[in-house]
């Protein structure tokens, strides 16, 4: 494996690691041209993959794709990546590289990567939580959605203020159907229940993040949840004694006390999935949005709660499993008080209201 | 709004204030002597995972932050080397030390990602850190928070009051005639670059240490260029960079608590308010011309060469 930063750094180590890796492996495979006939794939991110957040768990995807096909794929990463034209700056770099299959793992991403992609037909990008595709762009995503719509439930039972904070990074689709599926979980269970949302414009910014948990607790928030990357507001919950969830990674180990449990991204099964076809040739630009089902996110065991929320929340996630109970489902009725029905997955992507019930206003 | 949540947005303040201010102190300092180091952000970040490293290493938090002053100062050094003895361009060198800083803090510290950092805590004074409301406040803050405002206190004292304060001005106004009359300008500048870069680990360490008890990468988030405003918003005045420091962080707290009473006022206005409010004063303090300028260091960002 051979890796390299945006930022230069690492650049010295990495080459003297590909180094030792190249004389290693001439010397083991007694052949040079064993290398050439691997698969090089790519991975763009945008944080870096120490966040033990988004990026992170991007970056787990790769290794278990080194892990399942590591005779047969060669990868490499770049982390700390810009949004905007820097970014294509790197893919470009990527693709000249010889990398054949390149993942661009953040939204803004999306029209760099098909800058690139028109200029390398041969080459093919994958990219996360966008809507543009073509010949050789394909997209994907996964819906964090149903896990936030659990996540909700548990919240609304165990609330004993009656009032749940909820820190949030941009007003994009993503988030915001997020929000709302975590309001209906929680209603489902405590109608009364209220929401307080903090909005920090940052996805990663864990002074912030802090700051802002303070701040709801402050006034009188007692379970916290976050659509932000760090695990900054689970520690803060953790000191004041009160409970939340992780975001993205599973957080445990960093509040073992507060963590009921979290929205897990698993890319695994979906990379090397790409990964396979990529190499027998049944790859296609397609539009891949998995959820619980797959196991593209997952719930990490639930802990700190009674077994009766424990159970009720188990129940909820194999409904969700099975197809049998939708989060955005029957009817629903807006901040406004129009009423909507049975959302199809454009309505959800391209979600830009509240439902009733949360104390805020969508900022637009 | 009530008791407690008052208490709370109060205290949240003091925390998101308190790095700000060791930051921008040591930045202050720097440029009274005529030297523009824009790596302050760089040179946190460094503090904040030497601070943490430390800290966890020993298990004493103030280890801890005497490790993230030194780490400091310790970036700073190639800094002065370059800017001081080789006479290179310091906004070129300043933005890399900021890029070194964060490359190699992510470096240093992979191997401290994810681990349960060491608390530094809050003093506990027995009686008055009980008396309701205003304890907390007053007497139950770590001991940075209490440093920081003690540094400012020294430092306005120190450049203003002192002889050794009359020299650092002298360098950073005019430094020909601070040459001419046998200072040595390098070696001030060097004390000045040093002290900057220490106080600028200080506000690292605190993040790492105080206000989010762990290690992970970039977690300064721009708040070294934060600083970098305060000091030209403060023109250059201790007192006032208190001021500046604790109104940037309590605008940011209330935009935060104002979004928590879900009164409906636009997000972005409100996270955009603290830049707002900071370019709004620093209107009102450049229309008094005379002042701003005669605060302003003369020689800021130019080399100097001795010519024998």
């Amino acid at each position: 494996m051979k890796k390299w930063s945006a930022l230069t750094r690492r650049d010295a180590m990495a080459s003297a690691l590909a180094g030792s890796v190249a004389l290693a492996l001439s010397a083991s495979l007694a052949g040079p041209a064993a290398a050439a006939d691997k698969l090089k794939a790519a991975w763009v991110y945008v944080g870096p993959v120490g966040d033990f957040g988004y990026s992170y768990q991007h970056d787990q995807g790769r290794i278990a794709v080194e892990k399942a096909l590591g005779d047969k794929v060669q990868t490499t990463f770049v982390e700390n990546v810009p949004e905007g034209p820097d970014a294509e700056r790197a893919i470009e770099r990527l693709a000249r590289d010889g990398n054949k299959l390149i993942f661009t793992t953040s939204f803004g991403f999306m029209d760099p990567t098909l800058k690139v992609a028109k200029k390398f037909p041969d080459v093919k990008f994958e990219h996360a939580t966008g809507y543009k595709r073509a010949d050789n762009v394909a997209t994907f995503s996964a819906r964090f959605y149903e896990g936030r719509y659990v996540i909700g439930q548990i919240a609304g039972k165990m609330t004993k203020s009656g009032t749940i904070g909820y820190i949030v990074s941009f007003p994009i689709p993503e988030v915001v159907s997020g929000i709302n599926a975590f309001m209906l979980g929680a209603q489902s269970v405590n109608p009364n229940v209220k929401v307080k949302i903090i909005w920090v414009n940052s996805w990663y910014d864990p002074g912030k993040e802090a700051d802002a948990a303070k701040v709801l607790i402050g006034q009188g928030a007692d379970i916290l949840t976050q659509h932000t990357d760090s695990t900054a507001a689970l520690q803060v919950a953790s000191e004041k004694g009160i409970l939340g969830f992780g975001q993205s990674s599973d957080m445990d180990k960093f509040a073992p006390k507060a963590q009921i449990t979290s929205i897990v991204d698993d890319w695994s099964h979906y990379y090397i999935g790409r990964v396979k076809a990529a190499l027998d040739g049944s790859w296609k630009a397609v539009d891949t949005w998995d959820g619980m089902k797959e196991d593209a996110v997952v719930l990490p065991p639930i802990k700190n709660v009674p077994d009766d929320v424990k159970a009720m929340a188990e129940k909820t996630a194999a409904a969700i499993k099975a197809g049998t109970l939708k989060p955005f489902g029957g009817k629903i009725t807006k901040q406004d008080g129009s009423v909507v029905e049975n959302l199809d997955d454009g309505a959800i992507l391209s979600m830009n209201w509240y439902v009733k019930g949360i104390d805020d206003k969508l900022p637009q | 709004m009530d008791q407690s949540a008052l208490l709370a947005v109060l205290l949240t303040i003091v925390t998101a204030s308190t790095p700000l201010l060791l930051a921008a102190l040591g930045e202050l300092v720097t440029e009274r002597a005529g030297v523009l180091n824009l790596g302050v952000e760089g040179m946190m970040v460094m503090g904040a995972v030497a601070g943490f490293a430390v800290a966890l290493m020993t298990g004493s938090p103030y280890l801890g932050i005497v490790a993230s002053a030194l780490a400091g100062a310790l970036l700073a050094v190639p800094f002065g080397v370059l800017t001081l003895n080789l006479v290179a361009n310091q906004v070129a060198t300043g933005l890399a030390l900021t890029l070194l800083g964060l490359g190699l803090s992510g470096l240093i510290g992979e191997r401290f990602v994810g681990q349960p950092g060491v608390r530094l805590q809050k003093l506990a004074i027995p009686g008055l850190s009980d008396i309701p409301f205003v304890g907390p406040i007053l007497f139950g803050q770590d001991v940075l928070v209490y440093l920081s405002i003690a540094l400012a206190v020294l430092v306005s004292w120190v450049v203003f009051r002192s002889r050794a304060g009359l020299i650092l001005r002298a360098v950073g106004d005019n430094h020909a005639s601070a040459h001419a009359l046998g200072y040595s300008v390098i070696r001030v500048r060097w004390a000045a670059v040093l002290f900057g870069g220490a106080m600028a680990g200080l506000g690292g360490g605190y993040l790492s240490l105080a206000y989010t008890p762990q290690w992970i990468e970039n977690m300064t988030a721009g708040r070294g260029w934060i600083a970098l405003a305060l000091v030209v918003f403060s023109s250059w005045l201790p007192s006032r960079l208190v001021i500046g420091a604790y109104l940037f962080g309590a605008v940011t707290i209330l935009g935060f608590f104002v979004q928590g009473l879900g009164v409906g006022v636009p997000a972005q206005l409100l996270s955009s308010l603290p830049y707002i409010v900071t370019i709004a004063a620093l209107v009102v303090i450049s229309t008094r011309r005379g002042r701003a300028r005669a605060d302003t260091p003369a020689c800021l960002g130019q080399p100097f060469v001795p010519d024998r």
